[in-house]
């Protein structure tokens, strides 16, 4: 038993009823399934759209310029590549995780770098990793990215989102 | 038989009478105190004070133990090739057993040094010595991973070994076996044994930064059996001092054969002396063959490299650098106080445990205070080395620990006890019983300058009734002691793994604070390595399918794979894209005829397949990873050679269309 240590009691018996009809998977997967989970996506989004929130960790303020960085979002493509793509999909196609297709658009910066960096702490305390964790029924590794990793790879979804 | 052989036969039988009569307790509770229980109990979720490096004996690996708690954390494939881990089975880890006889998958290791600095550990390696086929391993403390592994030369039976110097200039590996040269004529009959048979200490030098090793010289001695030794410390660094036994130099039924001479010898190496003899051009290059096996973390492999060559001392060509000390009589422990001033040997078959002190020893030396010499090696007067005996410590005497407080713990096989004897008057102060047959102690630093002290463990040979019986084989054994007061208390047994020799106990903050959580992926040069999923992919190569695939919580990349053939052979180079700390993925395929592979974080390891029988086959994450670790699964398919299926692999693609989607 290794990642299922932190995850509460609750959580394993709500784990305990889904998993069986629960495929975080393909594309391919009945149009209800993925109508129930992008409601549940949804409905953590409205929560923190509220609060704007940062998430827990170290980052509470990130300068973000209007224009890209393209050097740091090739950096980071690089690190998605090796660390990410197995589980990140660049559409809004949920795969293990949720797809970035957007996400530089109803997260902060802050919290996609706390998140991506002290996932732990953010999937025990944070509402909406919660309620992705909830959805996707496995914890997000941590994948021990730097905070300059953490930056780039933002960048690169900064640039998957269509910033020029 | 003569009458001096009837007369020791007769004194074995009455030692080995004693051992049974003598290890019953009277009564276990007024052996352990009171509050034991308290004294051992580790809380849940708290940590030990101490690790424990233990030889496994002839399961040839090292355990790792908690202390005082006793609980097992590790057991870390060393000599023996372990299913569990992909050791000796994995390609990466299969040099790593490669020797002159070709790959061995097995050894007896007995005894454990840890690197040292300035005579106190250092938490970097701890070494161990493979008897059987002679090797010694340096296991690397931060990764709890075997690192190096050196086949000796010129060497049978190597049991003195090893022991190392105070700054870990030096490994010490002495032969128990001696053998014929290979430079000499190698078929000889053995009873030729007093012409042709010889010993030899080889000096294997550790890089101080690396820890890389290096036979830097042997020794040539004469063909006695070399049991146990010790580097000098403090006033006494530069030397080391070895036990010798069968100095009768019999080659059968050494029981008897061995045991004629009152004494036997201490043999003190001044090694310093050695060194400059080796940098004076007074060796000769001998040719050998012997493989020298190192593991890199950052291509996740071992190489093996056959050396060819070894610098041999021989004591007729370097005057003043080694002396014997006779010592009664076969002895086998051969301890230096945390001082380096008295060195303790103990004759198996001696009614005293005499020891020695390194400044008279010196004193002999210069003023020649000779009884003769041996194999032209200059033999001390016992008298003039002697600090002093301690009398009626017990039965079979065997090996020393030391705390910082000038006591000394001697473990007495025969009579099952551990004895406290003050160095300075050699007055016997207190003693326990073991259960039973105690062999090794360990001290916390007790082999070092620095002794921690606080605990002594002893590992015992026997523990029939000590615990619940598991058919013919019991299971083996330590206990654990508080040697904080002036009386010694027993608090604990616990079982090991093997049989437990010689171990080391050190503070547990100066190994966990620098162990490694996962390898850095960036990091990782494996030529077969996976940079990610998107590189994942299968190649064919002739009749080799090379399948680079990658494991993530939870799946494997790819997962169904098609188009390899019957008579193909499969390699599967499995990266772990993990990068958090306690998320090994394991790897299976059904009907392999090796094992699986454990692949820690950002690690790559490849299982090599040679698939039998047509058919689809499962592999699988073997290492519970995540909520959906059951799901972490896929297929292989092997056809007919004949049989048109084109190479294909997939992940999350190829789904089969199911009846209700058709319409």
């Amino acid at each position: 038993m290794k990642s299922i240590k932190n995850v509460t009691l609750k959580t394993l018996a709500v784990l305990a009823g889904v998993i069986v009809f629960y495929a975080c998977g393909s594309s391919e997967q009945k149009k209800e399934e993925t109508t129930d989970s992008k409601t549940l996506v949804k409905e953590a989004e409205e929560v923190k759209a509220e609060d704007n929130s940062k998430g827990v960790g170290k980052f509470t303020h990130v300068d973000v310029s209007p224009t890209l960085d393209k050097q740091m979002a090739d950096a980071g493509k690089k690190i998605y590549d090796v660390k990410c793509s197995a589980c990140h999909r660049l559409t809004d196609e949920k795969l293990v995780g949720p797809g970035w297709k957007n996400v530089t658009k109803t997260r902060t910066a802050e919290w996609i770098m706390n998140f991506a960096t002290n996932p732990d702490e953010m999937l025990d305390t944070d509402a909406i990793a919660q309620g992705l964790l909830e959805e996707c029924l496995v914890r997000m590794p941590n994948q021990g990215l730097s905070d300059d990793d953490a930056r780039h790879v933002y960048e690169f979804m900064r640039e998957n989102d269509g910033v020029k | 038989m003569r009458q001096s052989e009837l007369k020791t036969l007769a004194l074995l039988a009455i030692a080995f009478a004693t051992t049974v009569f003598s290890c019953k307790p009277k009564n276990v509770s007024t052996t352990t105190s009171g509050d034991a229980a308290q004294k051992v109990y580790v809380a849940p979720g708290k940590y030990d004070e101490f690790y424990n490096f233990v030889s496994g004996g002839f399961s040839g690996q090292m355990a790792v133990y908690g202390i005082p708690s006793g609980r097992l954390f590790k057991v870390i494939p060393v000599f023996s090739v372990d299913p569990e881990k992909g050791y000796g089975y994995s390609e990466e880890t299969k040099p790593m057993l490669n020797t002159s006889h070709g790959f061995v998958p097995w050894d007896d290791l007995h005894h454990i040094a840890l690197s040292e600095t300035d005579g106190v550990h250092d938490g970097r390696w701890a070494f161990g010595n493979g008897n059987n086929t002679p090797r010694i391993a340096r296991i690397d403390m931060k990764t709890f991973k075997t690192a190096e592994i050196l086949e000796i030369p010129n060497s049978a039976g190597n049991h003195s070994s090893p022991f190392i110097t105070e700054n870990s200039e030096y490994v010490i590996a002495g032969t128990r076996f001696a053998v014929p040269m290979p430079d000499s004529d190698m078929d000889v009959p053995i009873n030729t044994y007093k012409d042709n048979f010889k010993a030899t200490v080889s000096l294997i030098s550790v890089d101080k930064e690396s820890g890389k090793m290096n036979i830097a010289f042997q020794i040539l001695l004469p063909g006695v059996d070399f049991d146990l030794a010790r580097a000098g410390k403090g006033k006494s660094h530069g030397w080391f001092f070895v036990s010798c036994y069968n100095t009768e130099r019999a080659n059968t039924l050494l029981e008897v054969n061995s045991t004629k001479n009152d004494k036997d010898f201490i043999m003190a190496v001044n090694w310093k002396k050695a060194e400059e003899y080796a940098k004076a051009g007074k060796g000769v290059k001998k040719s050998v063959n012997y493989a020298h096996n190192t593991y890199n973390d950052n291509t996740h492999s071992a190489t093996s490299v056959m050396e060819k060559e070894v610098l041999m001392l021989d004591p007729k060509d370097c005057p003043d650098m080694i002396y014997f000390m006779p010592c009664p009589k076969n002895p086998h422990g051969c301890d230096t106080d945390p001082t380096g001033e008295y060195i303790v040997g103990s004759g198996k078959l001696a009614a005293v445990i005499p020891v020695f002190s390194f400044t008279k020893m010196l004193d002999a030396i210069d003023k020649k205070t000779f009884e003769g010499s041996y194999a032209g090696i200059p033999v001390l007067k016992y008298d003039a080395v002697l600090h002093g005996e301690v009398k009626k410590p017990g039965l079979g005497p065997l090996h020393t620990e030391f705390d910082a407080n000038g006591n000394a713990y001697t473990s007495m096989f025969v009579s099952s006890e551990v004895v406290k004897w003050r160095i300075s008057d050699l007055q016997v102060l207190d003693r326990v019983p073991t259960y039973y047959s105690v062999g090794h102690l360990s001290v916390p630093g007790g082999p070092t300058k620095k002794p921690w002290g606080k605990y002594l463990i002893a590992y015992n040979k026997i523990t029939k009734d000590r615990y619940l019986p598991t058919g013919p084989e019991l299971c083996q054994s330590a206990q654990l002691y508080d040697i904080s007061g002036d009386k010694m208390k027993l608090l604990l047994d616990f079982p090991t793994i093997g049989e437990p020799h010689y171990a080391e106990a050190i503070p547990a903050d100066m190994v966990s604070k620098n162990s490694v959580k996962f390898f850095k992926i960036e990091e990782n040069k494996n030529p077969y390595v996976t940079m990610g999923e998107k590189e994942a992919k299968v190649e064919r190569k002739g009749n080799e399918v090379h399948v680079y695939l990658t494991a993530i919580r939870s799946h494997l990349t790819p997962d169904n794979i098609e188009g390899v053939k019957l008579g193909d052979v499969v390699y599967f180079h499995v990266t772990n894209l993990e990068q958090d700390w306690d998320v090994p993925h394991g790897f299976a395929v059904k009907g392999a005829n090796n094992a699986e592979l454990l692949v820690m974080p950002g690690e790559t390891q490849t299982l090599m397949w040679k698939p039998e029988k047509v058919g689809v086959y499962p592999i699988y994450c073997t290492d519970f990873c995540s909520a959906l670790h059951q799901e972490m699964q896929g297929y292989i398919r092997i056809s007919a050679p004949g049989k048109n299926v084109p190479l294909t692999f997939s992940t999350g693609t190829n789904q089969p269309k199911l009846e209700e989607d058709k319409f």
